[in-house]
């Protein structure tokens, strides 16, 4: 580990922490964040050039609520007034030990941050992007190399989601009440962002931030937050046991390797393990939700010794669950996999074909994959070569054509 | 998921912007009112973290187009297509849907006379099926 990498580590992990701490002293969020962002990137100049100081945190905390006030000072100037200013805590009073300089307020401020960082009213790319800055750490410049855009054109999507709280005073902590609202959308954000991280293809460009892992550890805060929180503890559960496959997800050229092809042999054991765990006890803390179904049948391939040996009529009956509860032409798809599996090729087809008229899905790649799969189980190689045609022209993704051409290629 | 706007356009002088130069001789209030459009669409598509990238392109006949025959290689003056359409600028747009982009790319005053294409951009990320 370079100088710079312990820097940038001890700063990922204070972020927050400092974050927390203004925004529960001095309530408007945007402006506490753009105080932390400033006061980031100052230490890492700082520290770079004279070394880690002795009690970092506090000088993060003084730099940013310098930060602050000056912000605020040139604000007041504009407006003419100066009360706001005044008010300001002074940093020796802030340094001084408080209720949260004990470390046991900081996992609610977590908890509390993610909450504003996902509010309803921004987009969830927004979203995304304020909580991989505000609570992950990473410099705008990250979330747009993430994402492969511009630092500019990032930057632009984090000021247009602060602005949506601009000088507003937020409730810090989040009640209990907001808290129950925004929480499933924080689980969809952390799924996004483990989603983006998961489809990047690995090794086409270096030195990227690892958004999988990111997600993963953000998730597990928020699992340590609320230890019994079902569909919490589901979405950590999810992503370990998908994160578990990666080794096996592509091979030595780069290709992409269907779940039932995999090197079963490269599967982390120690995330299948916990990940099993967590789904296992998520589900006993009911009431179910989409997660812990995901988990549980991310659980089930991830025991198995072969594709042949998975329990498809257990995983048929999980997706009928999920799909009854939270229908979705993805699930259905999904669905349709599982039951060729238990009842042959037939009963696929005929459930593909109801999706087949659904306009959005019928130009959707992933249905004619799965379609050519179903119909090379019912040995129709002409209609499979057909439809693997057919998805190859509509994936916008190149690992997937690369793959979706190599089995034309094997049927031809 | 990125798109790629591609502006194709036969004006009478290659002045940006393109829009005004048209054929058909526009007033002041329309060539105004047609910048404003503009504008406007610029002003939203860079506050929402849209806009990736986009350029006006020179004259066709500042073009070059190379062509490798057998390991002969040629370069000739001027553009590739042969169509009184020719590429007049670029937009790369990061957005939610192609219906969003459709609807971007429709708000070009280029589309008046013009043509606005939208591809999307490959991804060099996938997910196993």
């Amino acid at each position: 580990m370079t100088a710079d990498d312990e820097i940038e580590d001890l700063l990922r992990e204070l972020a927050q922490q400092v974050l927390g701490l203004l925004v529960r002293r001095h309530r408007e969020f945007d402006a506490c964040e753009d105080a932390v962002q400033e006061a980031l990137l100052d230490a890492f100049v700082q520290w770079h050039r004279n070394g880690i100081p002795d009690h970092p945190k506090a000088w993060l905390i003084t730099v940013a609520t310098r930060r602050l006030a000056d912000a605020w000072r040139s604000d007041s100037a504009r407006r003419g007034r100066e009360s706001r200013v005044s008010a300001l805590t002074p940093p020796e009073q802030l340094l001084s030990p408080g209720p949260e300089a004990d470390g046991t307020a900081r996992g609610d401020d977590t908890l509390s941050l993610l909450l504003l960082c996902c509010h309803p009213a921004l987009s969830p790319t927004s979203q995304m992007a304020l909580t991989l800055r505000a609570i992950g750490g990473l410099t705008t410049r990250q979330v747009a190399r993430a994402f492969f855009v511009p630092e500019a054109t990032m930057g632009q999507r984090i000021s247009r989601a602060k602005q949506h709280m601009k000088g507003a005073d937020v409730e810090f902590p989040v009640p209990a009440e907001q808290e129950r609202e925004r929480l499933p959308i924080v689980l969809h954000v952390l799924y996004l962002i483990f989603n983006e991280g998961y489809t990047a293809s690995s090794g086409t460009a270096l030195d990227l931030p690892d958004l999988t892992g990111e997600a993963i550890r953000l998730a597990r805060e928020l699992h340590s937050r609320l230890p019994d929180h079902g569909e919490a503890t589901g979405l950590l559960a999810l992503m370990l046991l998908t994160e578990a496959r990666r080794p096996a997800r592509t091979g030595p050229d780069g290709i992409l390797v269907p779940l039932a092809e995999q090197d079963r042999s490269l599967w982390d054991r120690n995330l299948i393990d916990e990940g099993t765990a967590l789904a296992t006890r998520a589900l006993a803390h009911g009431p179910v939700g989409p997660y812990q179904l995901q988990a549980a049948i991310a659980a089930l391939h991830d025991e198995s010794a072969s594709s042949e040996e998975t329990d498809w009529p257990q995983i048929l009956l999980l997706y009928h669950l999920l799909e009854q509860s939270w229908p979705s032409p993805i699930v259905q798809l999904n669905r349709a996999v599982a039951l060729a599996m238990v009842h042959g090729p037939a009963a696929a087809l005929k459930l593909l074909a109801t999706l087949e008229d659904d306009a959005r899905m019928a130009r959707h790649h992933r249905l004619h994959a799965v379609r050519a799969h179903v119909l090379m189980m019912a040995g129709d190689t002409a209609g499979a070569r057909a439809a693997f045609q057919k998805a190859a022209r509509l994936t916008t993704s190149i690992p997937e054509r690369r793959y979706l051409e190599a089995r034309i290629e094997e049927l031809s | 998921m990125k798109y790629l706007i591609l502006l194709h356009s036969n004006p009478t002088s290659w002045k940006h912007p393109m829009f005004l130069h048209q054929g058909t001789e526009l007033s002041q209030e329309e060539q105004d009112a047609r910048m404003a459009e503009f504008g406007a669409l610029m002003e939203e598509i860079s506050n929402s973290g849209e806009l990736v990238d986009g350029q006006p392109l020179a004259d066709p006949v500042l073009g070059k187009t190379i062509r490798t025959r057998d390991g002969e290689l040629a370069v000739t003056d001027g553009p590739f297509a042969d169509s009184k359409e020719q590429m007049a600028g670029y937009f790369v747009v990061d957005c939610d849907s192609i219906d969003r982009a459709v609807e971007i790319a429709s708000r070009f005053p280029d589309t008046r006379d013009g043509v606005a294409e939208v591809r999307p951009i490959m991804d060099q990320s996938g997910s196993e099926m």
